[in-house]
């Protein structure tokens, strides 16, 4: 049966199993969207186009099925760049459909003409320009293979006017399924390989597992947990790791990294092997790479060929599923207690406790850390909780404490600003039935506060928490540590949040205190609609302990001992109580 | 030192595009690159020289294959293959000196393609260095034009099979995509 473009795309999202798409219109996408009124397909209609990609990320990241993004050329299709980008970074498996204008018009400079496809080669894990509605079928269908496959990734399909409205004869069932993506699918393990990486973790006394975003992709959550249990390997994760693992799991030690706990990152230089596990080495966990882990062997596992030694060299890499090789090894692994290790780590913790913004006392003041801290234990932690990018994501990561999968939605490898709000929508929209948060910064919820519309308009409960310092907070803690103090362009004056979401339509409060910030909490919960509260925090407290970039990870500048116990400690122990 | 990587690529428009630029973003170093059709229809091959320490190579091979359009691709550097460049050079050659410049080319094997009234151009193949040592031999008569390609290379031995590893395929349909 002949079709037009316009059709045979819906008709293919529908098969892929797609029922909703995050878009914005226009005129060389109109086709398509004239022939959606057809379909049941329901369409989010955003404030601004980097808003549906956040929202198709975010969707993704909580359902783990592909989040759909559709926008008109030009600057509809520019407008899309950094979400790609940030999909692309956090290996978020997306597709995105733009209109182009018609095909004899390309090249020409034509109105709201751009080379989409070129302008997102680097941010695409793969692209095509269609000119011909005969294309499209096969198109769509190797699209969503290729961002589902592999290491997941965002692919864009730029579709020109005249491919929309042509007719083309689709017989779906006929056609063969898309191989190419499969060209490069990871070989098996090898039994050798097998049995090097049971030597290596046979003769660790010291093991420790990097646990990263890469669980969650492969499905191998519990895979871990049995080895870690089995092996009495401890673990520690990445930020996009964090829920992949729980929380509150006895050999969980935390997070790892620049805003890591101190014990962890000082146990990743006492390791004597590291197991690195679908995480890949960035530079914000290692800090320095010529003083990383020089106690350690390194075994790597990863889906991508391409980080295997790509930042550190490691002992053996071996390209493959994670849960696969779990697996493949678990049957053959021996039984070990690494008691002493564990004993160690434990010394390693140290006076943390003592130092930890949560030992401080109620001073009157609002911390954002107390925030956190309380959100975590009136929701019981069950909360899917989506970030912006600074401070509060960090003492996000510290304090909320994440033991179910997929509920820390976060923007890792390109900390994108503006991510949190349309990126909870989009997770709202793929779990109904999950509580969602936002939490963002002064800053950051300003880029993308006009989505708060789209929440509205689309009747959906998010709660949003505003972290609100007055500052860039997190530029300003680097100016603060490395720049003398010379605050430029960081102090930021911000609309009255409460009435700005009023006008929206939202319900709205706000807290000083740490009282006030537990009954806005509750509150919000408690409303039925969306509901923002602007939590007036201490305006220049800082994340700890920090690894400064590009210093060895065990330099750390921690959290000086508050005023009121660092003279109790201080007589105990003789530490010092000024940073590092 | 330069590695000599082959891949065999979808015969599509903007392949090319789509290798130069994985390379050029992950920060690696281009000597020399020559594409043409490969054995198979629908296929080109490409040989490229990156400057890089073997871990470099390795991942510029792993990056590579990442891309939907790489069919294959053979890092050379680690097996014995055959690499030849090809040269045309326009030398001045005027009636009294044209037999030197000949002679020259002779000992080098190159081929007279092209005769004029004050210049012959000659073509030769063979290594980098060769080529380099021909020019630098004519030069003083007078190199008018130098034009040379980049490296053509293939292993020597048994033919590899087409498709290293993975459930690969040949048969996915053509597209008429401008990508
Ligand atoms: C789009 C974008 N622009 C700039 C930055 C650099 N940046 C990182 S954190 C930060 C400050 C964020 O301030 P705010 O949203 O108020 O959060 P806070 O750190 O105060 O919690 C900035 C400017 C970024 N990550 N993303
Ligand atoms: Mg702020």
């Amino acid at each position: 049966m002949k079709r037009t473009g316009a059709q045979i795309l819906w008709e293919g999202l529908l098969r892929e199993g797609v029922e909703v798409v995050f878009g914005y219109p226009g005129g060389a996408i109109l086709p398509a969207y004239d022939a959606l009124l057809d379909f049941p397909i329901r369409h989010v209609l955003v404030r601004h186009e980097q808003g549906a990609c956040h929202m198709a990320d975010g969707y993704a990241r909580a359902s783990g099925r592909v989040g759909v993004v559709i926008a008109t050329s030009g600057p509809g299709a520019t407008n899309l760049v950094t979400g790609l980008a940030n999909a692309m970074m956090d290996s978020v498996p997306l597709v995105a459909i733009t209109g182009q204008v018609g095909s004899r018009l390309l090249g020409s400079d034509a109105f709201q003409e751009v080379d989409v496809t070129g302008v997102t080669l680097p941010v695409t894990k793969h692209n095509y320009l269609v000119t011909r509605a005969a294309d499209l079928a096969p198109v769509l269908r190797e699209a969503f293979a290729v961002a589902r496959s592999g290491r997941p990734g965002p692919v864009l399909v730029d579709l020109t006017k005249d491919a929309q409205q042509a007719e083309a004869e689709v017989d779906w069932d006929a056609a063969p399924p898309p191989t190419r993506h499969l060209r490069h699918g990871p070989p098996p393990f090898a039994d050798g390989d097998l049995r090097k990486a049971l030597d290596l973790i046979g003769a660790a006394e010291r093991p420790l597992i990097l646990a990263g975003h890469g669980i969650e992709l492969s499905g191998a959550g519990r895979a871990v947990l049995a080895f870690a249990e089995g092996t009495g390997t401890p673990f520690a994760t990445t930020l996009l790791g964090i829920g992949a693992v729980p929380a509150r799991h006895p050999l969980n030690l935390g997070m790892m990294g620049m805003h890591g706990e101190a014990w962890v990152n000082q146990a990743i230089q006492e390791a004597d092997l590291l197991l690195a596990f679908g995480m890949r080495f960035d530079d914000r966990v290692t800090g320095n790479l010529a003083t990383y882990a020089r106690n350690a062997r390194k075994l790597h596992v990863d889906i991508d060929a391409a980080e295997l030694g790509k930042n550190v060299s490691v002992d053996l890499g071996l390209q493959g599923d994670l849960r696969a090789f779990l697996e493949a090894i678990q049957p053959r692994l021996e039984t070990r207690d690494h008691g002493p290790w564990l004993q160690r780590i434990h010394e390693l913790k140290g006076d943390a406790a003592v130092r930890d913004i949560q030992s401080l006392p109620d001073d009157g003041h609002l911390y954002a850390a107390h925030v956190l801290h309380d959100l975590w234990t009136i929701t019981g932690g069950e909360a899917t909780v989506v970030t912006d990018v600074g401070q509060h994501q960090m003492w996000e990561a510290q304090y909320y404490r994440h033991d179910r999968s997929r509920s820390l939605i976060t923007s890792g490898g390109l900390g994108t600003m503006g991510f949190a709000l349309p990126a909870a929508l989009g997770a709202k929209v793929a779990t109904p039935d999950s509580e969602v948060w936002v939490v963002a910064g002064d800053g950051g919820f300003q880029m993308t506060s006009c989505e708060l519309m789209t929440l509205v308009q689309e009747g959906l409960k998010v709660n949003i928490a505003v972290i609100n310092n007055g500052y860039l907070g997190m530029v300003r803690q680097w100016q603060e540590f490395f720049y003398e103090r010379r605050y430029s362009a960081t102090p930021l004056l911000s609309p009255d949040f409460v009435k700005l979401a009023e006008a929206y339509g939202l319900k709205a409060l706000r807290a000083s205190t740490r009282n006030e910030a537990r009954d806005a909490i509750r509150a919000a919960r408690e409303h039925p609609g969306p509901c923002l509260i602007d939590f007036r925090v201490e305006q220049e407290d800082s994340v700890f302990p920090m690894v400064p970039a590009g210093a060895a990870l065990d330099a750390m500048i921690r959290r000086p001992f508050p005023p009121t116990i660092a003279a109790s400690v201080l007589a105990e122990t003789g530490a010092d109580s000024s940073s590092t | 030192m330069p590695h000599i990587l082959v891949a065999t690529l979808d015969d599509e428009p903007g392949v090319l595009n789509r290798v130069v630029s994985l390379i050029r973003r992950r920060a690696f170093n281009i000597q020399a690159l020559t594409v043409g059709p490969a054995e198979a229809p629908g296929t080109s091959r490409m040989t490229l020289v990156v400057e890089s320490d073997e871990g470099g190579a390795k991942r510029v091979a792993a990056h590579l294959e990442k891309l939907l359009n790489v069919l294959k691709v053979e890092l050379l550097t680690e097996k014995p293959s055959v690499v030849r460049y090809l040269a045309l050079l326009r030398i001045s050659a005027p009636v009294a000196i044209r037999s030197q410049v000949l002679l020259v080319g002779s000992a080098f094997r190159a081929q007279v393609v092209d005769v004029a009234d004050d210049s012959v151009v000659l073509e030769c193949s063979g290594s980098a260095e060769k080529l380099a040592a021909l020019a630098e031999a004519l030069r003083p008569y007078g190199l008018l034009e130098l034009s040379r390609t980049g490296a053509l290379a293939m292993a020597r031995g048994a033919a590899p099979a087409l498709v290293p590893k993975g459930r690969a395929e040949e048969t996915y349909p053509p597209l008429a995509m401008s990508v």
